[in-house]
């Protein structure tokens, strides 16, 4: 019950903030939106896929993926920021939830995770991508469970680090092999068998999967309960290690 | 209602190679009274802050015991938590909120709902006159402002003790005259006051009682005018012209309250005395008596720098 009181209190005021500045929808946005501009196009020849629409099925889900990753592993710059304002030792000295602390910064970042999703999605059926609701809203779950594991070892390492400097180059370098390896860009079926070897062990890999055959209509493919089980045990072991940073360091 | 023994906190800190351990505070016994004023006064880097930290529940102490507000520091430290508040030396307010959200917030991370968040919100603000900027972003207030602020976020929730991390560093005089009355204005709420300063003038006109630390260690205690008389007592300076000096030095020699007494090179006399607001009047009585001219008479009173020199061997204007 406290909780749940706290986590809301929480995650109220950094939805607050969020909605106070909404440039970041914009800035969240361009950079996929660039992508499904200028980069799909080339899927259709590339893929060899019989229309521009189907091209689209492949290349949206993993942009979402892709989108949902980076979208939570950056969001350690702002606790970083907070840490330096001594916002987050103010909250220390209160009896308020630890972990609190933890989700209502990481709900907030999968509620603005989601929101920018729907924006790409409702793009791309501007070029003719069609996909069922019921399948959709599974992808966005899916989605939601990877932002939600980012974002909170992100927050994790930020508090571990405490500084910019460092966690910059932290989250690139983890974060480049991640996406080569995930078959974001193009599916992996192109790839070498030693390639498709070492993504299986990428959980991301799996979740691109997952998600592809959630756009694709498939939801009986075993790639989607796999997906969603990965990314959800992903998800709560991601939280529970962050959840200790916290309570770690704020005893 | 603060009461600690032997509070130990040593720090590893890694210079290339090697790890150096600090100790940053080394056995710390205090005690503090309900509703005092009660100053940890001390140069950089003597321990103040990390002790301070170590009470307010945000570092673990390596060792010793500390009973806050009539809970275990090292049992129960979220009863304590509940107990007290603490204002950071570095701020605590978000940019882009304003005071009443930050203080709303502060509130309800306290348990307490949100229409009383709202109510004590409001009644802070006009306690710290702080209304007129009250929904303006915290980016926008002046040093002095947003300190006020800060003091506010921490006693929303009406705690018994309050601790205050170098209250007034970076304030102009105005602001920081304003912030003394603001913390006397707590004590006259009923609330103890625990503020630490590198300040001596702060220490001398804001605090009941005042330890004086170093090295991390406690190394003299109590109120501002009791260490001053304990090291030296007051001097009082006589001015007389050259010629009736010795006579006038025979004369006040053999009183009881002087209990040394200099001759100044180009006339007049230094005494050293307990307590120079009584002195005054019997050196002047007696030197008037004997027909003397006085051209002047001064007190000087030791300062808190005086006690920190004796107490340390340095003075804490130069570390």
């Amino acid at each position: 019950m406290k909780l749940a009181r706290d986590t809301w209190l929480i995650f109220e005021r950094q939805l607050q903030l969020l909605l106070r500045n909404p440039v970041w929808v914009f800035v969240g946005v361009f950079q996929p939106v660039m992508y499904l501009l200028l980069f799909a196009p080339l899927l259709k020849p590339a893929l060899n896929a019989p229309t521009q629409a189907e091209a689209y099925k492949i290349f949206v889900p993993g942009l979402l993926v892709l989108l949902a990753i980076f979208g939570g592993l950056f969001q350690g710059f702002g606790l970083i920021a907070e840490l330096r304002a001594g916002v987050i030792e103010r909250s220390r000295v209160t009896p308020v939830s630890r972990l609190a602390l933890l989700l209502g910064r990481s709900l907030r970042d999968v509620v603005s995770l989601i929101a920018q999703a729907i924006i790409i999605t409702l793009l791309a059926l501007l070029f003719d991508l069609r996909v069922f609701i019921g399948d959709l809203l599974l992808a966005y779950l899916m989605l939601a469970l990877i932002a939600l594991m980012t974002s909170a070892v992100s927050y994790g390492v930020a508090l571990k680090v405490k500084s910019e400097d460092a966690l910059a180059p932290l989250m690139n370098t983890v974060a480049q092999p991640v996406l080569l390896l995930s078959g974001i860009l193009l599916p992996l079926t192109f790839a070498p068998g030693w390639l498709q070897g070492i993504a299986n062990w990428n959980p991301f890999s799996w979740a691109v999967d997952g998600t592809r055959a959630l756009f694709a209509g498939d939801l009986a493919d075993d790639k989607v309960w796999q997906g969603l089980t990965i990314t959800a045990v992903l998800a709560a072991a991601g939280v529970f290690w962050a959840a200790r940073q916290f309570a770690r360091s704020v005893r | 209602m603060i009461e600690t023994r032997g509070l130990r906190k040593s720090f590893r800190s890694r210079a290339g190679r090697e790890t150096k351990t600090v100790d940053a505070v080394r056995g710390v016994n205090l005690e503090v009274a309900e509703g005092e004023i009660f100053g940890f006064l001390g140069p950089n880097g003597a321990g103040k802050t990390t002790t301070l930290r170590m009470l307010a529940t945000l570092i673990e102490p390596d060792g010793g015991e500390a009973t806050i507000a009539g809970a275990d520091l090292r049992k129960d430290p979220a009863e304590v938590r509940r107990r007290i508040g603490y204002v950071a030396q570095g701020g605590s307010t978000w940019d882009e909120s304003t005071a009443r959200e930050e203080l709303v917030l502060h509130a309800r991370m306290y348990g307490i709902g949100k229409a009383e968040a709202h109510r004590r919100a409001a009644r802070a603000l006009d306690a710290f006159q702080l209304t007129e900027y009250a929904d303006r972003k915290c980016k926008t207030y002046s040093g002095g402002q947003r300190r006020r602020v800060e003091i506010a976020l921490g006693i929303i929730h009406e705690p018994k003790i309050v601790f205050l991390d170098e209250p007034t560093t970076g304030l102009d005089p105005q602001s920081r005259a304003h912030m003394w009355d603001e913390i006397r204005r707590l004590r006259t709420d009923g609330m103890t006051v625990f503020i630490t300063t590198h300040y001596l003038d702060e220490a001398d006109a804001l605090c009941d009682r005042i330890a004086i630390m170093d090295h991390g260690e406690v190394v003299a205690e109590g109120t501002p005018a009791g260490l001053k008389r304990e090291i030296s007592g007051d001097v009082v300076l006589v001015g007389l012209d050259a010629a009736t000096t010795p006579q006038a030095a025979q004369l006040l020699d053999s009183e009881p309250y002087v209990n040394k007494l200099e001759t100044v090179d180009e006339g007049g006399l230094r005494l050293y005395v307990d307590e120079g607001a009584t002195a005054i009047p019997q050196i002047l009585r007696r030197v008037d008596h004997a027909g003397f001219t006085l051209t002047s008479i001064e007190l000087h009173r030791p300062s808190l720098d005086d006690v920190f020199l004796t107490k340390t061997g340095r003075s804490l204007r130069e570390s």
